[in-house]
């Protein structure tokens, strides 16, 4: 619709990026203020920065496109339990990091169980540790992403397209040719960004499957210059590079790519005539769901034995990381939906842009900044867990939008001029048209934002003190007093607690919702 | 009176001139070519779109620079004419009160609304749970409620079967006359025109032409008329 | 809003603090507040003979430790600062922002400490640890001709990795590179911090992970499970000294003072052996719990001088990741 008027008020949007903004390069430049001493770009950091894009580039080229076949049978495959195992794909996404390398190594690493299997027939351990163990890592964690935003696209795709299709003869390669590639070609350049700007923060798992200081990474040198070389001008520097990065990242897709998104509706398979190749479909859902399943089994096992002898400090502090994550939602909403909507008007590209900062906005700067700025005026301890909180939501921001933005669109364009002719207020519209028609989408935002703080250590290891802890940081510290299998329970139970807000929030937003 | 004063609408990709006046109270079919700007034209009287040059006129007032919500005027689109989310007493009720605080007596007249369109019982359901005829019924409720001085109908009964878009047309005929509403009506098929317009506009070579009446068109059509009827 | 501002409210009231009693505020590093660690039992035992209340606030690591005390400068909260080591001493110094200590000791450490800023509280070697029944070698060398795998902690992000690149350094001085090249095909990777390295050993992936002499005693005081060991190497091993001192702007600093004597008494050293599992810095008069005697005491300890250490660091990454980088 060409329109001069939209039922909606772009202010609250537009003060909502700006916070954010003004939170991620605020804190940067709060930083970079700091700093005592210059920050060089020294031939380590080039090193660094090489491997940084070497990895994150081709972490993203691989997780796209082993997604697309997986989600390609996934959406045009119904089976028993679909539905369930495309919740439980998600899952490598909201694992905290140090839990997800032991269980990756469980499976992969030399004494893993696929080493074991090889050793029983006689053949040397698999090596995993180098740059292509860095992608295999990304890949474990990535592709449930890549696959769910690619599987979106394919759902969108109308189902009288594939009708004509079937009704021409096409099959095949022209059928992918004409209907899927253009899908692909509008959906890729976003999936390929989100991940390479994922990927660009990366740290403990780059250094740990990369083998050594081989795969060091931006993100290893940022917390270098602030804890051992306490270089905060180094650090800031760093961080501008990765903010850069993701920045020229996002704008090449979005050039790319017009309209892309992952809203709601994974549960509907479409109806295709082509038929298609059931076994090798069968061959790909099946291989994705090993290669996803099987590290979060060994999890699974490894932690079940400490779930039932759990000191109640761990029950304590996962009472703490849900409140911290249900303060998280409600923030990433407060700040979520005004930019959706904002967005969705299709005249402010720079909250998109706002928006998707928070991919490689370095948790460390983030997090040093807020403590440089709350310091003079409030105990940073204290305010530990909001701070938390809100750090989480800006880091959930991205993914949020990429959910409301597409569902956001669809509304206005569907009821924008049906508003606007009944002389609906710009609050009105956004309080009975905008949030009851985004309910799955919302609840499906709210979910990850819940998963991703629950799983996520943050900035609170910068604030807390003895008394507060979340999860993620006692099972730091469980590890860190020797007590292996606590943590491993720890993190068992963290990966259920993720698990459950998520399914809760994105059931919730489906409940009795009407087309 | 409604009056398009040297107006020019520019789309994309062509430019539709209109200049015309229509009396107050006088039902309109807008007929022509597809492609040739019908639904333009309705868009822009009803504030979606900007004009180029020229300026629009209710009674007297300047409509020009006022946003769909503050004309005179209700509109009827193709599709999406309800909200699939709220029950077709919220529907109706948004003609009302668009921003919500419904009180007793708003209440009575939705209900009263949805009775005259023959739908006295049906207030709960949602659209997805009526038929397509019935969807246009509460429509039809809303526009009743909205009390606006001029109607647009963009092709809102295309969809339906010839009988059941017969008896819509019949009900806007009937609801037109009791609450003496201007009428201007998108159409592809003459006999639309025929059986509730008195005069109409035909759209055709980027010109939106002053209404003449309807039977007097089709007796002796326009050479740009005649072949859009074939 | 409304609802954020209750949710924050529930998430601040939990450090609000009541009493008017004076409040000894200590910076210290993470694993020493846990419940596991010497946090706890130190708070009760000094609170019972101080009428203070002592705060500890805990601090991912040592380097992370000086961090924030560099980062919150003249006017930090904290009184005392515990966990830094002899390798961040002179950084800390150069800060100007620790005052002299008056702690007197009969100190048990391998070496004599006369440093005036910083008082030692505990101490141990850097070991590689291996399970009992695995044929360790028994010096560097040894270990670069051998097999055998190990799992190490970058220098860049954690305490024990830098020790271990000032160990070959302390051991090698200009022949370290040749080491590291060595040692390079041993190791399996490099971690973030000791926890990985640590949690990946005991999961099987490797023979010998970089910790400490004592963390064997862990394993058998606390799980009374003795299989896993640490090899003594012949070069000698390098030392860990752990340290306190006071903040020059402290507004309690008597109560530091006191702190700090109190570091080195009975009281507080007869808790470190099992909750922080090194050696206590003075031997409590009950002596060492039973089972630290079956660790292995090196026959020589190594340790740069803290003036030397950061020159030497320098060059010792630039060394480790030349060779590492290959």
């Amino acid at each position: 619709m060409v329109g001069r008027t939209q039922p909606i008020n772009p202010w609250p949007g537009v003060g909502a990026a700006a916070l954010v903004a003004a939170l991620i390069l605020g804190t940067l430049i709060t930083v970079a203020l700091r700093a005592e001493a210059g920050g060089g770009f020294g031939p380590a950091d080039w090193a660094a920065l090489r491997f940084t894009l070497l990895q994150a580039t081709l972490s993203a080229v691989l997780s796209a496109a082993l997604a697309i076949p997986v989600a390609r049978a996934l959406a045009r495959r119904r089976f028993f339990g679909r539905r369930v195992l495309i919740a439980l794909l998600g899952a490598p996404f909201i694992l905290p990091v140090i839990v997800a390398i032991l269980g990756l190594l469980q499976v992969f690493g030399r004494a893993g169980w696929i080493s074991d299997a090889l050793g029983f027939l006689g053949l040397p351990p698999i090596q995993i540790y180098g740059l292509h163990g860095v992608v295999l890592a990304h890949v474990f964690f990535n592709l449930p992403l890549a696959t769910r935003l690619i599987l979106q696209g394919w759902q969108e795709i109308p189902a009288e397209r594939f009708r004509l299709a079937a009704q021409l003869g096409c099959e095949g390669l022209t059928m992918f040719r004409l209907i899927e590639l253009p899908m692909l070609r509008r959906i890729l350049p976003g999936v390929l960004a989100v991940v390479f700007a994922i990927c660009l923060t990366s740290f403990a798992v780059a250094l740990t499957l990369g083998g050594g200081p081989r795969a060091t990474t931006i993100e290893l040198a940022i917390y270098q210059a602030f804890t051992y070389d306490f270089n905060l001008g180094r650090a800031a520097l760093l961080s501008a590079v990765q903010l850069a990065l993701t920045a020229a990242a996002a704008l090449a897709a979005l050039r790319f790519s017009q309209g892309d998104g992952f809203g709601a509706g994974l549960n509907r398979a479409i109806r295709r005539w082509d038929g298609g190749a059931p076994l090798l479909d069968a061959f790909w859902i099946i291989a994705a769901a090993v290669f996803l399943l099987l590290p979060l089994a060994s999890v699974t096992i490894s932690g079940f034995a400490g779930l039932f002898e759990m000191p109640a400090l761990v029950i304590q502090a996962a009472v703490t990381s849900i409140l911290v994550a249900a303060a998280s939602t409600v923030v990433l909403l407060l700040i979520a939906l005004p930019m959706a909507t904002t967005i969705a008007t299709g005249r402010y590209g720079i909250v998109e842009l706002s928006g998707l900062l928070g991919l490689a906005a370095s948790p460390l700067v983030i997090g040093t900044g807020l403590f440089i700025l709350i310091r003079p005026v409030a105990n940073p301890t204290a305010l530990a867990l909001p701070v938390t909180a809100l750090v989480n939501a800006i880091m959930a921001l991205p993914f949020a939008l990429r959910i409301l933005v597409p569902a956001a669109r669809d509304a206005l364009e569907r009821h924008g001029r049906l508003a606007l002719s009944l002389n609906m207020s710009n609050k009105s519209f956004f309080m009975r048209v905008i949030l009851l028609r985004l309910r799955p989408q919302i609840g499906f935002a709210a979910g990850l934002t819940a998963a991703l703080s629950m799983g996520d250590l943050g900035v609170i290891a910068l604030f807390a003190d003895a008394q507060i802890a979340t999860l993620p940081l006692q099972i730091y510290r469980l590890m860190g007093a020797y007590q292996m299998q606590a943590a491993a329970g720890g993190a068992l139970l963290l990966m259920i607690l993720s698990m459950g807000a998520f399914w809760i929030l994105d059931r919730g937003g489906r409940w009795h919702v009407e087309a | 009176m409604l009056k398009l004063d040297n107006c020019t609408i520019a789309n994309s990709n062509f430019l539709l001139r209109a200049d015309l006046e229509i009396e107050a109270g006088t039902s309109v079919a807008i007929i022509g070519p597809s492609g040739a700007g019908k639904s333009t034209l309705l868009e822009t009287i009803a504030g979606f779109r900007d004009l180029k040059s020229g300026q629009i006129f209710w009674k007297g007032d300047d409509l020009t620079a006022r946003p769909p919500g503050k004309r005179p005027l209700a509109m009827l689109f193709q599709d999406g004419n309800l909200f699939p989310h709220l029950s077709a007493e919220q529907n109706v009720a948004l003609g009302l009160r668009p921003n919500g605080g419904l009180s007793q007596d708003d209440l009575k007249q939705v209900r009263s609304a949805l009775g005259r369109v023959g739908l006295p019982d049906m207030g709960a359901r949602k659209p997805a749970d009526l038929s397509g005829g019935q969807q246009s019924r509460v429509a039809l409720a809303r526009i009743l409620v909205q009390k606006r001085q001029v109607l647009l109908l963009d092709e809102p009964f295309a969809a339906l079967g010839p009988a059941l878009k017969v008896e819509m047309l019949d009900l806007v005929a009937d609801l037109i006359a009791e609450t003496q509403t201007t009428l201007l009506m998108v159409s592809h098929d003459p006999q639309d025109a025929l059986r509730i317009t008195e005069k109409t506009v035909l759209v055709a070579d980027q010109i939106a032409h002053p209404p003449i009446a309807t039977a007097q068109l089709f007796e002796n059509p326009p050479p740009a008329l005649r072949d859009y009827l074939g | 809003m409304k609802h954020l501002a209750i949710a924050a409210g529930i998430l601040t009231a939990t450090s609000a603090v009541a009493d008017d009693k004076p409040k000894l505020t200590v910076y210290t590093y993470d694993s020493f507040v846990s419940d596991w660690g010497p946090g706890p039992q130190v708070e009760e035992a000094f609170e019972a003979e101080c009428n203070c209340d002592l705060h500890l606030v805990g601090v991912e690591d040592g380097a992370a430790l000086l961090s924030r005390i560099r980062l919150e400068g003249q006017n930090s909260e904290a009184d005392v600062v515990l966990g830094l080591d002899t390798n961040l001493m002179s950084a800390a110094k150069e800060t100007g922002l620790f005052a002299p200590h008056s702690v007197t000791a009969d100190y048990t450490l391998p070496i004599e400490w006369t440093d005036t800023t910083f008082a030692p509280y505990d101490w141990g070697y850097f070991a590689f640890v291996h399970n009992a029944d695995f044929p360790a070698p028994t010096s560097f060398r040894e270990l670069a001709d051998s097999d055998a795998k190990i799992i190490i902690q970058d220098p860049r992000s954690s305490t024990p990795g830098l020790g271990l690149l000032l160990w070959v350094k302390a051991a090698y001085g200009d022949d370290a590179p040749e080491i590291w090249a060595g040692l390079a095909d041993n190791i399996v990777t490099v971690t973030k911090g000791w926890s990985e390295a640590y949690g990946l050993f005991l999961e099987g992936e490797a023979d010998m992970v970089l910790s400490y002499t004592t963390s064997p005693a862990y394993h058998l005081i606390a799980e009374e499970d003795a299989s896993k060991a640490a090899a003594a190497f012949d070069e000698g091993h390098y030392m860990q000294v752990e340290v306190a001192a006071k903040l020059a702007g402290s507004d309690q600093p008597e109560l530091a003072d006191q702190f700090l004597n109190f570091m080195v008494s009975d009281a507080f050293q007869s808790i470190i052996p099992t909750t922080n599992w090194m050696y206590p810095a003075v031997t409590p008069t009950s002596g060492l719990p039973d089972g630290f005697e079956t660790l292995v005491t090196p026959q020589k300890s190594l340790l740069i001088d803290q003036n030397e250490a950061a020159a030497a660091r320098e060059q010792a990454l630039a060394e480790w990741l030349g060779a590492l980088s290959q």
